[in-house]
């Protein structure tokens, strides 16, 4: 099970097949408050890393959720279209935003793991 | 915690905006409004004064008697909208925080040689809103819960250490029963833990208060409305009462009232009016988002929008020329690139709950 950070407060963790799940971090769903909605990308919709490949809106402001890595969306997280809150109360496990393949497994490895993350959003 | 009209507020308190704005939907939130303006008008001539700024009747206000003001610029725009009720010695006044400085001296500057303008910067102002608002605070103060919506008086509140005395009127800002309470700074604090020591009462913060206005339909000043708008364009004639309107006893007398007069009588067309809206998706659909009619021609802006927390839905209101202000007319609002399909709606959003005995 490997784990990743990005920048943008968003996680990435490696699945058997190979591809990525992608949600925002607990320190990001912290900072946006109450998660009211989220626009997810198309299935089947291949994006370049930073492309933005979605919404979340909490009470507080709107987010641009960014593609994290090349790669096609395999599958969203339809229980999170329906209720926002998982990205609150489960950011990292129910609260997960898409599934992505990794078309570039060295833009995947050079990522933050969580020591570095941990460094990275305590400093900011 | 963030900067608001010179004072630093809480967005929210640990429960978070949708807690609080649920818990004052359902039981009682305390509001720390300090940041609003109170001031009094003192004087024989005063009411008469203060109706000489205002589309509103003030002259025949009922000592007791609460009212939502209107104050008008030269071009009919709205300075700031208030709340007053007549007392027995004076016309006591709350105004919004970020206007009340350029309110004081426009007041001061129109009226202050007919009647005595006392800006009264030592008091502080809570407001206690929810259907259990009544139950906490007569438990201090009994006999605030034989008031009705829109009254006030002086009251004593107890808090088993001290007597403070407030005034207070049975109004708010929630579309809910509650109150709105006038202490000195000094007493503040402890008026404010004594109601937080109720259990039906709750913290609530800026954010919350923001949804619940809404969702009752009420307006936000600068938001909403501004020194560019009218209370025709506002569509705030419900504020507006007959007898200072065109064949009323007392018609007109106010800044701008010839050409208010003339737009209620004869609208003109393409003039734009204040409408509530509803995403017909649940996407939220927040202030400056551009309206378009269904041929993708701009045609109106969103000035306040969010997912209402009871209503469950997002809910908005903006601006529309008046042939597309009827409820139920189709528009589109342009969110991030994508459209997403509104509908002209009927406010309040959310059923307001006031007391009227």
């Amino acid at each position: 099970m490997t784990l990743k950070f990005t920048p943008d407060h968003e996680w990435l963790q490696l699945e058997d097949n190979g591809n990525a799940i992608v949600g925002i971090t607990v320190h990001a769903q912290d900072a946006l408050g109450d998660v009211v909605f989220v626009d997810l990308p198309e299935v089947g919709k291949s994006y370049a890393k930073g492309e933005v490949a979605g919404v979340v809106e909490s009470v507080k402001a709107a987010a641009d959720v960014y593609m994290p890595i090349d790669g096609t969306v395999t599958e969203v997280n339809e229980a999170l279209r329906a209720d926002p809150a998982l990205a609150n109360s489960d950011p990292q496990g129910a609260g997960w935003f898409f599934k992505v393949t990794v078309a570039n497994r060295a833009q995947f490895d050079e990522l933050m793991d969580d020591v570095a993350y941990t460094k990275f959003s305590d400093a900011a | 915690m963030v900067p608001f009209a010179g004072y630093s507020m809480p967005v929210q308190y640990p429960a978070g905006l949708m807690a609080e704005h649920h818990h004052t939907r359902t039981a009682a939130g305390l509001f720390d409004v300090s940041h609003m303006g109170q001031l009094r008008l003192v004087g024989a001539d005063a009411a008469a004064a203060f109706e000489s700024l205002m589309p509103v009747d003030v002259i025949d206000l009922a000592v007791g008697k609460q009212r939502y003001g209107l104050l008008l610029n030269e071009a009919g725009g709205i300075m700031d909208d208030l709340m007053f009720i007549r007392r027995e010695a004076d016309i006591f006044v709350v105004v919004n925080g970020a206007c009340k400085v350029a309110d004081i001296t426009h007041i001061q500057a129109s009226i202050g040689s007919r009647c005595e303008v006392i800006p009264m910067p030592e008091m502080a102002l809570l407001a206690l809103q929810g259907p259990q608002a009544v139950t906490a605070l007569s438990r201090l103060a009994p006999g605030v819960e034989k008031l009705v919506f829109m009254t006030g008086g002086h009251f004593v509140v107890n808090t088993g250490t001290q007597s403070i005395p407030v005034f207070l009127t049975r109004s708010g800002y929630t579309g809910e029963d509650g109150f709105e309470i006038s202490v000195h700074h000094t007493q503040a604090d402890a008026l404010a833990r004594a109601l937080l020591a109720q259990p039906e009462v709750k913290p609530i913060g800026l954010g919350a208060r923001n949804s619940l206005r809404l969702e009752a339909g009420l307006c936000l000043h600068g938001n909403d409305i501004d020194a560019g708008t009218t209370p025709v364009e506002a569509n705030l004639l419900w504020a507006m009462q007959k007898v200072r309107r065109t064949g009323g006893a007392r018609a007109g007398g106010f800044p701008a009232s010839d050409s208010i007069l003339a737009a209620i009588d004869s609208p003109a067309p393409g003039s734009r009016k204040r409408v509530g809206l509803v995403a017909l998706e649940r996407v939220p659909v927040r202030e400056h988002t551009v309206l378009q009619d269904l041929n993708g021609q701009p045609i109106g802006e969103v000035t306040s929008g969010l997912l209402g927390p009871t209503v469950d839905k997002p809910v908005a209101m903006g601006y529309l020329p008046v042939e597309f202000a009827a409820l139920g007319t189709r528009v589109n609002a342009i969110v991030r690139g994508k459209i997403v399909p509104m509908e002209v709606a009927a406010m309040p959003f959310n059923p307001t709950h006031y007391f009227r005995g």
